[in-house]
């Protein structure tokens, strides 16, 4: 079930490259791979086992863990509506686009469920050939530099990892994420680290992130932010601190620090940003940051709210990229100060955006809000100063998304917005409504990831065992 | 009645296939009507090169322990057999890339000839199991390169490089065979295991043999600091030659240089795997820098050759089975990433006239989609992505770093690599980021040439690089059965 996950992806996008369709047979054979992708999981989550905690193939060395099932479900889910969205917009060279689009779906989908190092570090890295393409090609202008700067960036963190991995595997004599021994080396701990930071990102890290985020199409913004950057969360939580809980505890505080700092830093830059994807790329900034504090606390309360922040924040910020996408082809624009006033007449875009800006501002009873909740009260737990910077950047939080929707939706009506921009068209509104009611059910019912992403409900001690 | 030596004929079969190949092959120069010279020629050396791949696949399956043969100057073993199954690949796959080059074609027929017997010296070399045999291949390799860079006349970048490399490669052979005859001075002896029975370990006049055939050697692997002529040649050689260059001769240098260091120094293993460390190191450093600023895609892949003599000295100099098996993988796709990048640039040659630029890339990625993908391909096996041979090869030589306890190799190999990432991803962004808008040139008219036979090779390089990645296994296999043949 796993392996047909990885699998079927990448098949689907080797038919589409292979096969001289029209584009819209590919766009529609993609779309249908996608949905497809979403069935399997579905399966896959309906037949798994939260209380045991553990289907692993490991002949294969793929498998799922409660919380990799939520996170491979989040991939699926965001996937199948960037790739719909790609498909409505009409990129250039659709089959070409398609085809990579579903190729990093499936390399994804086999960070979050190798159980092999190699196997992580093959599906890591090949995470960045279909990006480093899809920023660089179908790109805005400054896409050259923005694919360069990402690209080195990143590779520097996952070379510096893949040196990890050499010096971990051969002192334990295996690679097998499952077997595989603890480890009290610092300097292992910190290449690891340094790889995971950096495509988060963590605070001084983030120098590839506007770049890549404005460059880029709405869709693969949105998949960076909202999935490729879960990648990242996922390695602190299945390596960093399962395998290496000395250093893990010995490094806690300057971890913390960073991811308080860039959480805060990058509120304050999201408020001060002058354009949408300004506003989102440094959100995801901030909450990259909460996710890791949340991680990096670890106790129950900790884990259990930043693997729920994970899947939260991935939908929002996939919904908010493509909301942004569809604002930006009706306006041509995406800065804020010639926006406005777009509410009035256009009922549709003014519900889903205002509702999902409610959500990523995690109002009491909405998803995130649990998250958060969660996340600032397993920080506590290491000293109350964290949960203060913790609730500032809450509020702060509440500051920009309102900033956001108002500069978009209400004021008066802005100089790019003509009386002709439609109201979302039903394609558009059959993307992001299926993940705003991803958002609302996890809103009604958070224990659904909360409770089902650690053995037996105890993940600090599911993490103390190393995942055995 | 002089004694003969036995003979092991089957031994020197693969060997004897290519100068048979030669010697009809140039005997069709003349004889063959002057239409269909090239192609009899051409067929000739591919046979050869078929028949030397059949024999030496027999001999490997047939060689399980290595002995020597002919009074022990030949070694028959896995080692030589591997590496002859590597050099006649890439010489069946030169000799195909080679065949619609834009040429004049009055000498087509030597260039079949020459081609197949430097293909026979390569084997023969790293078969060799004394100095004699080691630098008589040599030459014999050498040689026919000299002549082969040199043979279309018409082009003067093409003497240059021939005659640059006259020079240097003579010297370099000059100071093997000065090496070679301060190592007979010392010991008394000059087949390998010889040199390492006599035992004067710590005699000045042997470690500074040593010291010169290292440096012989690494001219011909071009490893940093001796390798100045290769961006000169690679970029003035026909390019199917630079690819077989490229493949093969590295191969075959950096082999031999494992075998005889391992077989006849043992006992100065302390001195050569630290000298090697320092040329890897030199290698990877100037390789890479140098590889930065180039506007040539031709003398960019000449550096990241010479980077990758660096990433595969680190194999040779961790002195283990781990790194004789680390080589031996790495050499499979390298030689066929080698050879298929140098196809590309042979193809975009071709339809341009002109040499190939990263500027005078722009948007071949997406008009000729396969070679494009299978150049991108390469580009990130030679960056050490997964999903290719480089990366398993890469992981490879970094373990054997780290077992023999140089964390700090792996570093610089880190280091390197993440280099080498900004001109590789360079030419993917040249060939697929950029339109052909922007290209100043026009193509040299008429369609572009449709290569089949061409494609095919570039399609088998293709096949081999991401193929090693996902037949690791058998290939590690073969890797280690061939290191076993060393004395470790």
């Amino acid at each position: 079930m796993t392996t047909a996950l990885i699998v079927l992806p990448l098949a689907a996008a080797l038919v589409i490259w292979v096969l001289p369709l029209n584009d819209v047979s590919a766009g529609a054979l993609a779309l249908l791979a996608a949905l497809a992708e979403v069935g399997v999981w579905i399966q896959l989550a309906a037949r798994y086992d939260f209380g045991q905690g553990g289907d692993l193939h490991v002949s294969y060395h793929v498998g799922v863990y409660g919380f990799s099932v939520w996170l491979t479900g989040l991939t699926v889910i965001a996937m199948a509506a960037a790739i719909a969205y790609g498909f409505w917009a009409g990129r250039d060279r659709l089959r070409a686009y398609l085809g990579l689009m579903l190729f990093l779906t499936g390399a994804v989908v086999g960070v979050f469920t190798a159980q092999d190092l190699l196997l992580f570090y093959a599906f890591f890295e090949a995470m960045m050939i279909p990006l480093y393409v899809l920023v660089g090609v179908w790109g805005g202008p400054g896409r050259l530099g923005a694919t360069l700067k990402f690209v080195l960036f990143t590779m520097a963190g996952s070379l510096l990892m893949l040196a990890s991995i050499v010096v971990y595997g051969l002192s334990q004599n295996t690679f097998d994420l499952v077997k595989i021994g603890q480890s009290s080396s610092n300097w292992v701990f910190l290449g690891f680290v340094a790889a995971f930071a950096i495509k988060a990102p963590l605070f001084p890290l983030h120098g590839w992130l506007p770049d890549a985020y404005r460059e880029s199409s709405p869709e693969v913004a949105a998949i960076l932010s909202g999935v490729v950057s879960k990648a990242a969360a996922y390695g602190f939580l299945r390596i960093a601190i399962t395998k290496f809980p000395e250093p893990a505890q010995h490094y806690r505080a300057p971890i913390l620090a960073l991811a308080a700092i860039g959480l805060i830093y990058g509120s304050l830059l999201a408020f001060r940003a002058p354009d949408i994807r300004g506003v989102i790329a440094y959100s995801s900034l901030a909450q990259m940051g909460l996710i890791t504090m949340g991680i990096f606390s670890i106790n129950d309360l900790g884990l259990d709210g930043s693997v729920l922040q994970m899947v939260n924040h991935g939908l929002v910020s996939t919904t908010l990229f493509l909301l942004a996408g569809m604002v930006e082809r009706r306006t041509l624009t995406g800065e804020l100060s010639r926006l406005g006033g777009m509410a009035r007449g256009r009922p549709a875009l003014a519900t889903v955006l205002l509702t999902t800006g409610v959500i990523a501002l995690a109002v009491p009873l909405s998803s995130a809000f649990a998250g958060e909740f969660l996340i600032l009260a397993g920080v506590f737990r290491h000293g109350w100063a964290w949960s203060v910077v913790g609730a500032v950047a809450i509020v702060l939080a509440a500051a920009y998304v309102l900033r956001l929707v108002s500069a978009i939706l209400h004021r008066d009506v802005g100089p790019a917005v003509s009386d002709a921009a439609l109201d979302l068209r039903p394609a558009e509104l059959g993307v992001v409504l299926p993940m705003l009611a991803c958002l609302l059910a996890l809103s009604a019912w958070p224990a659904a990831i909360t409770q089902h992403s650690f053995r037996g409900d105890r993940p600090q001690a599911d993490v103390a065992q190393g995942f055995k | 009645m002089i004694p003969t030596p036995h003979i092991d004929w089957f031994a020197l079969a693969p060997v004897n296939s290519l100068l048979a190949a030669t010697g009809l092959a140039l005997l069709c120069a003349v004889l063959a009507p002057a239409r269909s010279r090239k192609a009899v020629t051409a067929t000739l050396c591919g046979l050869g090169y078929a028949t030397a791949l059949g024999f030496a696949v027999a001999l490997y399956v047939k060689s399980a322990h290595g002995h020597g043969v002919v009074v022990d100057a030949f070694r028959r073993d896995r080692l030589a057999e591997l590496t002859a199954i590597i050099v006649a690949g890439s010489g069946i796959l030169a000799t195909v890339v080679s065949y619609r080059e834009r040429w004049r074609e009055d000498h087509i027929g030597e260039y079949y000839a020459l081609l197949a017997a430097a293909g026979a010296g390569m084997i023969f070399f790293v078969g060799a199991n004394n100095l004699l045999t080691l630098f008589l291949a040599l030459e014999w390799f050498s040689i026919s390169l000299y002549i082969l860079c040199a043979i279309d006349r018409d082009r003067l970048s093409g003497l240059e490089a021939a005659l640059k490399y006259l020079i240097i490669g003579g010297f370099g052979s000059a100071v093997l065979l000065f090496g070679s005859a301060l190592v007979y001075g010392a010991t008394g002896a000059i087949d390998f295991p010889g040199i390492a029975a006599a035992g004067h370990e710590h005699d000045a006049l042997l470690l500074f043999g040593l010291a010169m055939i290292i440096a012989g050697l690494a001219f011909k692997a071009s490893a940093a600091p001796f390798h100045m002529w290769t961006p000169d040649v690679y970029e003035g050689a026909p390019t199917p030659l630079t690819a077989f260059m490229a493949a093969a001769t590295k191969t075959v240098a950096l082999v031999v240089m494992l075998r005889i260091l391992v077989t006849a120094f043992p006992g100065d293993a302390y001195v050569w795997t630290r000298a090697l460390a320092v040329i890897a190191v030199f290698s990877l450093v100037i390789g890479n820098l140098a590889a930065l600023v180039q506007k040539g895609v031709k003398r960019m892949l000449a550096y990241s050759s010479i980077s990758h003599a660096g990433f595969m000295l680190i194999a040779v100099a961790s002195s283990s089975s781990l790194g004789a098996r680390a080589l031996l993988y790495y050499l499979i796709p390298y030689a066929a990433m080698s050879i298929g990048s140098f196809a590309v640039v042979a193809a975009r040659e071709r339809e341009l006239g002109v040499p190939v630029t990263f500027a005078n890339m722009a948007g071949f990625g997406w008009e000729r989609p396969l070679l494009g993908i299978s150049m991108w391909t390469f580009m990130l096996g030679f960056a050490g992505f997964p999903l290719t041979g480089g990366f398993v090869g890469k992981f490879y030589v970094f373990a054997a770093a780290y077992r023999h306890g140089w964390t700090w190799l792996v570093i610089v190999g880190v280091l390197a690599t993440l280099v080498s990432l900004y001109y590789y991803l360079g030419l993917v962004r040249a060939m697929f980021m950029r339109r052909t808008e922007d290209l100043q040139l026009a193509p040299i008219g008429g369609s572009p040439p449709r290569d089949a036979l061409l494609q095919t090779a570039v399609v088998a390089c293709l096949v081999v690089t991401v193929g090693s990645f996902f037949a690791v296994q058998p290939l590690i296999d073969l890797a280690k059965h061939a290191a076993s043949s060393l004395p470790f």
